[in-house]
């Protein structure tokens, strides 16, 4: 017989269908096969997880981490970032291709999903290069990465800089209905910069990255995808004028969309005071007004999806000056906590808005089948949410293998509580 | 006036109290004197450590502060550490605990980095002491520019100082703006427009102008203050050559004719003749480059002390 599993009574939340309490999900064989109201009789001889009380929605997808594996282990591995991420209701996480050799080919793309499988936890998507080892010069195997498993290309942090390349970049990968991610930075302007260009920069003594690095590599992008028609994706919008651009080539037909981590919709330029290299990442915190102008996007719609950037590193390269230390924070745990302390609690945007950013639209962009849904017949990645759930999250208490998250201490209203992939559970707190 | 600085710490100007700049300046002036005697010694700080901690070369402050210990009787020792020899592996936070286990009363540091005194304070049981940090602040010359300043003019509140020069880079200027303020001097910067950010006014509530022309900034001042061009920077294309800054920002007597009558002329040394200060006014009487000097080894002292367990003199 097979394995028959009833994750019962709770307050389903999927954007395809309208809120529903009281739902009874079932799950066979790794897919969710009916879905029973309140007062409709239930199935027998099945697993029940009694959800009462509890949100479900179908597993969050995170666009944009970083696993480290192959090449720096010593961060974090595919086994120890899928662990963190089913804890935080990530059921599925896309890995960058910064890894060390780059994954600019089918082999690492395939190594990579292997390497997930064995660990049996989160489904690893990843996302290939767009240029071999990502030095902004050659087009990368594409086509191959694509058929190897992965879901979208981009050269992350280092992103292409002249743009007859991107351009051709987007021409090919349109071919292959694979988006384009970049992370919006002109280096030309933001070299040397360790935190957002503006008054606390000036304050500090700490060279800045002006929001301006960003804008002008975002209005490049729209108006290549204009031109070109291939789908862009923004990695991480963090400036006011990123913001705007979006909004008015979506209202324009552009084929383009965003994502936004929840470090940027929470903190500002301010949590530098004090020099703590955890506030240091790229995109920068950025001053208020860019926050203002993140949180009106979040609830327009112009920005698509949250996205965490987890980016891990150990102990030991934090522990450096705050010019000198690396870029980039953990988020897999904590994105949750953040999304429901200041977007849902506050009443920026309601569970099914959080649902769709977290799940609905990932799989959208990334054309996922039969994810980011619960509608009978997709697969059952799952998550099981306690929207009150009072939590402290502790970096020492973390299942990614660093400790690099602003967010020490911070008391969360909102918790993953059981995370379903294919159907297994694989955490419950 | 019991309370000295936060932790006995001194990180920078922008956490002092306008009451604390004031008791650090009063203590700065009863050291003065020692360094006039023919024995230049007191034994305030007999049986104390001071390490001097610098990452970024330093011929002048680290002199000052080890003849500041030396003169108080404290046991002084020098560690240059250059930045590589991090890259080698120590992080900072080890570097600051491997001290810290020698258990110095007081570790001085400079280094490249903003920050870095703020981050070895935060492990660190010694008191710090800022040396200059990056382009963030550089608190004991802007302490030994106000004694100057003081000494010369009688006061600080109601001058008004021009700052000319790299603004952007410089710790000397951030400390400098912070103190003059704080203490009632209205501060006018100028540069070329690449290293005098427009909105840099910001920096304190008020009393800070940018002023578009250097001009602008050194008429009818009381204290014009010449900052020292790096010419490292001149890689980074902020002006095209030395010989343009020279004839556009440099302190000519001319420019300096802008100025009241008896306006002193400052520079943290050490000085690019011919640059940003013509020679003439380097070597005219209006000139204090010198009394800068001499004052920063009261200033130091003063700081040291404080540091350490010393209370603030009050007047």
């Amino acid at each position: 017989m097979s394995e028959r599993l009833l994750i019962a009574n709770g307050h389903l939340i999927d954007p395809a269908a309208p809120e529903n309490t009281g739902m009874s999900v079932l799950v066979e064989d790794g897919k969710v096969s009916a879905w029973f109201g309140p007062n409709d009789p239930k199935p027998e001889r099945c697993e029940v997880f009694d959800a009462a009380g509890l949100l479900v929605a179908p597993g969050f997808i995170d666009m944009h981490v970083h696993l480290r594996e192959p090449g720096q282990e010593h961060k974090e591995t595919i086994a120890s970032g899928c662990a963190a991420a089913v804890a935080g209701g990530w059921t599925s996480v896309c890995p960058m291709p910064n890894t060390n050799p780059v994954n600019d080919n089918a082999a690492i793309t395939r190594y990579m999903i292997e390497q997930s499988e064995r660990g049996g936890l989160a489904n690893v998507f990843p996302i290939g290069a767009i240029t071999k080892s990502s030095d902004g010069v050659e087009l990368a195997e594409m086509g191959e990465m694509k058929a190897a498993g992965a879901v979208a290309v981009s050269d992350d942090g280092r992103p292409v800089p002249n743009a007859g390349i991107m351009r051709r970049a987007m021409q090919y990968a349109k071919d292959f209905d694979l988006p384009v991610i970049d992370h919006c930075e002109d280096k030309s302007l933001s070299s040397g910069g360790v935190m957002h260009e503006g008054k606390i920069s000036l304050l500090l003594g700490l060279k800045g990255m002006p929001a301006l690095a960003e804008e002008i590599d975002v209005v490049r992008d729209i108006l290549l995808a204009k031109e070109t028609g291939a789908h862009i994706h923004i990695a991480h919008v963090s400036t006011r004028g990123a913001v705007e651009a979006i909004r008015s080539a979506k209202n324009e037909g552009i084929n383009i969309t965003c994502e936004v981590t929840p470090h940027h919709f929470t903190l500002t330029d301010k949590v530098v005071e004090g020099y703590d290299t955890n506030t240091k990442m790229a995109p920068p915190l950025r001053s208020e007004e860019h926050l203002e102008a993140i949180i009106e996007g979040i609830k327009d719609g112009t920005i698509d999806a949250i996205a965490t950037d987890h980016a891990p590193h150990h102990a030991d390269e934090k522990a450096l000056e705050y010019d000198r230390a690396p870029f980039g924070i953990t988020g897999l745990e904590t994105a949750i906590g953040l999304a429901f302390n200041e977007l849902v609690h506050k009443g920026v945007i309601g569970l099914e808005r959080l649902v769709e950013m977290c799940s609905t639209n990932p799989a959208k962009i990334f054309r996922l089948k039969g994810r980011g849904t619960l509608t009978p017949g997709s697969i059952a990645d799952i998550v099981v949410i306690d929207p009150q759930l009072k939590w402290t999250y502790s970096n020492s208490e973390s299942r990614s293998k660093a400790r690099n998250s602003p967010f020490d201490g911070w008391d969360f209203y909102g918790a993953a509580v059981a995370t379903f992939v294919d159907g297994k559970l694989v955490y419950r707190r | 006036m019991d309370k000295p600085f936060k932790r006995r710490d001194l990180l920078g100007i922008r956490d002092l109290s306008p009451a604390e700049i004031i008791g650090i300046l009063d203590t700065a002036e009863s050291f003065r004197e020692i360094s006039n005697r023919e024995v230049k010694k007191v034994p305030a700080l007999r049986g104390k450590t001071v390490i001097n901690l610098f990452f970024e070369s330093s011929t002048r402050t680290r002199t000052s502060f080890e003849l500041a210990a030396k003169r108080l009787s404290a046991d002084a020792v020098n560690i240059s550490v250059s930045s590589s020899s991090l890259s080698k592996g120590e992080t900072l936070l080890d570097t600051a605990l491997n001290l810290d286990a020698m258990a110095p009363d007081c570790i001085v540091v400079r280094h490249s980095s903003a920050g870095v005194p703020h981050q070895l304070a935060k492990v660190s049981k010694a008191a710090i002491i800022n040396a200059g940090d990056g382009a963030n602040e550089h608190p004991t010359q802007a302490l030994l520019d106000a004694m100057t300043i003081r000494e010369h003019k009688g006061k600080i509140d109601g001058l008004e100082v021009a700052i000319v020069g790299d603004i952007l880079h410089s710790r000397v200027a951030r400390s400098n703006i912070h103190l003059l303020t704080k203490l009632g001097a209205k501060v006018r910067v100028a540069g070329p427009g690449t290293l005098v950010p427009s909105d840099f006014g910001f920096l304190v509530e008020s009393g800070l102008t940018v002023c578009p022309h250097t001009e602008d900034a050194i008429h009818d001042a009381d204290v014009v203050m010449i900052l020292r061009i790096q010419r490292e920077r001149q890689d980074s294309a902020y002006f095209p050559t030395l010989r343009e800054y020279a004839i556009h920002y440099g302190l000519t007597n001319d420019r300096l004719d802008l100025a009241k009558k008896d306006a002193i002329v400052l520079h943290p040394g050490p000085m690019n003749r011919g640059i940003e200060i013509a020679s003439d006014v380097a070597d005219s009487s209006r000139s204090l480059i010198l009394d800068q000097v001499k004052y920063g080894v009261a200033v130091r002292m003063a700081v040291l002390y404080l540091a350490t367990g010393g209370s603030l003199s009050g007047k």
